[in-house]
């Protein structure tokens, strides 16, 4: 079956099948920057490690960071199917031609925001992410069952965080609040532009890698997420929010502080990317260690 | 403090600073493979440590995290070694090797000891530190017989943590008079046979330090610790009677 046929079908495109090049840039692109994405974001996380409150969250938390890793691991393994390689793409990424998600510009305060990124950020990430599971192209749709399941634990952890402080003190119910009012409208921003403005949506969606568009997924986070506030006791920090035919109308975040983010002036951009390279470069003489010592071992077995 | 608990907050302090230590790197290694690799080992030495400070805590009435989060640098009796900054990769792999092996040799001991709690967690975590053993010195290798530079860099490591190896395996009173405790010393020769094995094999030299470090085992612990235990204990200080 040709291309189009087997998108038509809503068949799924392997890796050997023929595909037209604006596809398969097309998903180098979103892969990639996903891939990226779980590697960036481990940082604002394992900023925590070191100073989480109780030895079970400690434990909790390392596992969750060394989940995102794994899922870097599969993703530019699913990159990697599609003829370019992880060397390279981490080459785009520390040269900031490749970009990882925004929010992960934004600085993790207290040990609540260890909660909200959970609840909310991984909540956002699963919103996007379960459609994906259906994405045309077979090995990034694979890799996104195995992501979506470890992010559900994730989504439930943060939101365990969260119940418990907001159920604490009055100390670490205001850490709780204070986490939601900041995390609340960079997690909105996590879907992109408004599809009016959205640059990319129109040929995904006709390829079958995009599902939903942004609004129609931004609303649904909402409408999921919140009467999870108020099971927690925590108030959205939005003046606009009501209930009205099945969903909750709520106000838009301001876009022009995603663009800023985006185009790098964002209160952590400089300082993950940087942390990134700096991680590449010390670790550089081990790569080519490791190398050397193969060769060396290659020779010896010959 | 009676002697079991004194001897299990030991092993409980060894697995939680070591694990402090390794959870540092996560998010920070060479490459993706080791952030996963490390993040295991951190994970695996963590929680030996809350099964050995759970079973400490409950022959005092603490809990693990009473025991982590609100006792004071001098009340922390790991080893030395534990606690040191992490410096390269190289000097994580020499501390892992010189550690783990010696984690190796106890916990087999330890798992046929009279203590059945003890010998519960030992048995499960001898398997854990096996991985542990096998991980650091195939990086070890790789290290010592890569580059030039790693190779310097390994064998830097390697004289510079040997100084904080004797105090493993020094006995006292406690070990002696504790019938289901090891006594370290006797684990010497082994861990010795068996590391210099993995260093010669690296192309290393073996490390020839004659000074060593000793005290941590009675509260003494070298300027790093008091930064460590800040950063571990900061957040639940600040809200005493919390909980997380």
């Amino acid at each position: 079956m040709d291309f189009q046929a087997t998108i038509d079908a809503d068949g799924r495109i392997e890796p050997r099948d023929a595909m037209p090049d604006g596809y398969r840039k097309t998903l180098i692109r979103q892969i990639a920057q996903h891939a990226h994405s779980e590697i960036i974001g481990m940082q604002p996380e394992s900023n925590w490690i070191s100073r989480a409150p109780s030895l079970r969250r400690k434990a909790i938390l390392m596992a969750k960071v060394q989940d995102e890793a794994g899922h870097g691991l599969y993703l530019y393994a699913a990159a990697e199917t599609l003829g370019v390689d992880r060397a390279d793409l981490l080459d785009l990424l520390h040269s900031g031609r490749q970009k990882y998600s925004s929010i992960f510009n934004y600085p993790t305060l207290t040990w609540a925001d260890i909660g909200a990124i959970g609840w909310l950020v991984d909540g956002a990430a699963i919103v996007n992410q379960v459609p994906l599971c259906r994405c045309s192209y077979g090995p990034y749709a694979r890799a996104m069952v195995r992501v979506c399941k470890e992010e559900s634990f994730h989504q439930r952890q943060g939101f365990e965080i969260l119940y418990t402080l907001s159920n604490g003190t009055e100390a670490q119910k205001a850490m709780a609040q204070d986490a939601l009012n900041r995390w609340w409208w960079p997690s909105l921003m996590m879907f992109g532009p408004p599809d009016a403005a959205s640059t990319h949506s129109e040929q995904s969606m006709a390829w079958g890698i995009k599902r939903h568009s942004n609004d129609e997924l931004r609303q649904r986070f909402v409408d999921m997420t919140v009467p999870q506030a108020d099971v927690l006791g925590l108030r959205v920090p939005d003046d606009g929010l009501v209930y009205e035919d099945g969903h909750y109308r709520f106000t838009e975040p301001d876009y022009t502080e995603l663009y800023d983010v985006v185009k790098g002036n964002g209160p952590c951009n400089q300082q993950r990317l940087s942390r990134r390279v700096q991680a590449h470069e010390d670790g550089a003489w081990v790569r080519e260690a490791a190398a050397a010592y193969a060769a060396k071992k290659a020779v010896r077995a010959a | 403090m009676n002697d079991l608990l004194e001897y299990t907050l030991r092993l409980g302090d060894d697995a939680l600073i070591a694990a402090q230590r390794t959870g540092e790197w996560i998010a920070a290694a060479p490459q993706l493979e080791e952030d996963v690799a490390l993040g295991n080992i951190a994970l695996d030495q963590l929680g030996q440590a809350r099964s050995l400070l759970q079973y400490a805590g409950s022959l005092d009435g603490r809990t693990e995290d009473e025991l982590a989060y609100f006792r004071d640098e001098r009340e922390f009796l790991n080893l030395q070694l534990c606690e040191l900054p992490n410096g390269d990769f190289a000097f994580a792999m020499a501390r892992l090797l010189y550690f783990a092996t010696y984690q190796h040799l106890l916990y087999d001991e330890l798992r046929s000891g009279a203590d059945e709690t003890l010998a519960g967690v030992a048995g499960k975590a001898v398997k854990e530190v096996a991985y542990h053993v096998d991980h650091a010195t195939q990086w070890v290798l790789r290290l010592g017989d890569g580059t030039e530079e790693s190779h310097r860099r390994m064998q830097a490591a390697l004289e510079a943590l040997w100084p904080y190896t004797a105090e493993m395996f020094a006995s006292d009173d406690l070990v002696r008079r504790l019938s289901v405790a090891v006594d370290p010393s006797t684990l010497q020769d082994e861990w010795t046979n068996r590391v210099l094995a993995v260093i010669d094999q690296s192309t290393c030299e073996r490390p020839s330090s004659s000074y060593q470090h000793s005290g941590g085992r009675s509260g003494r612990h070298t300027e790093h610790m008091g930064f460590l235990l800040a950063e571990l204990q900061h957040v639940a200080r600040s809200h005493p009677g919390a909980t997380w």
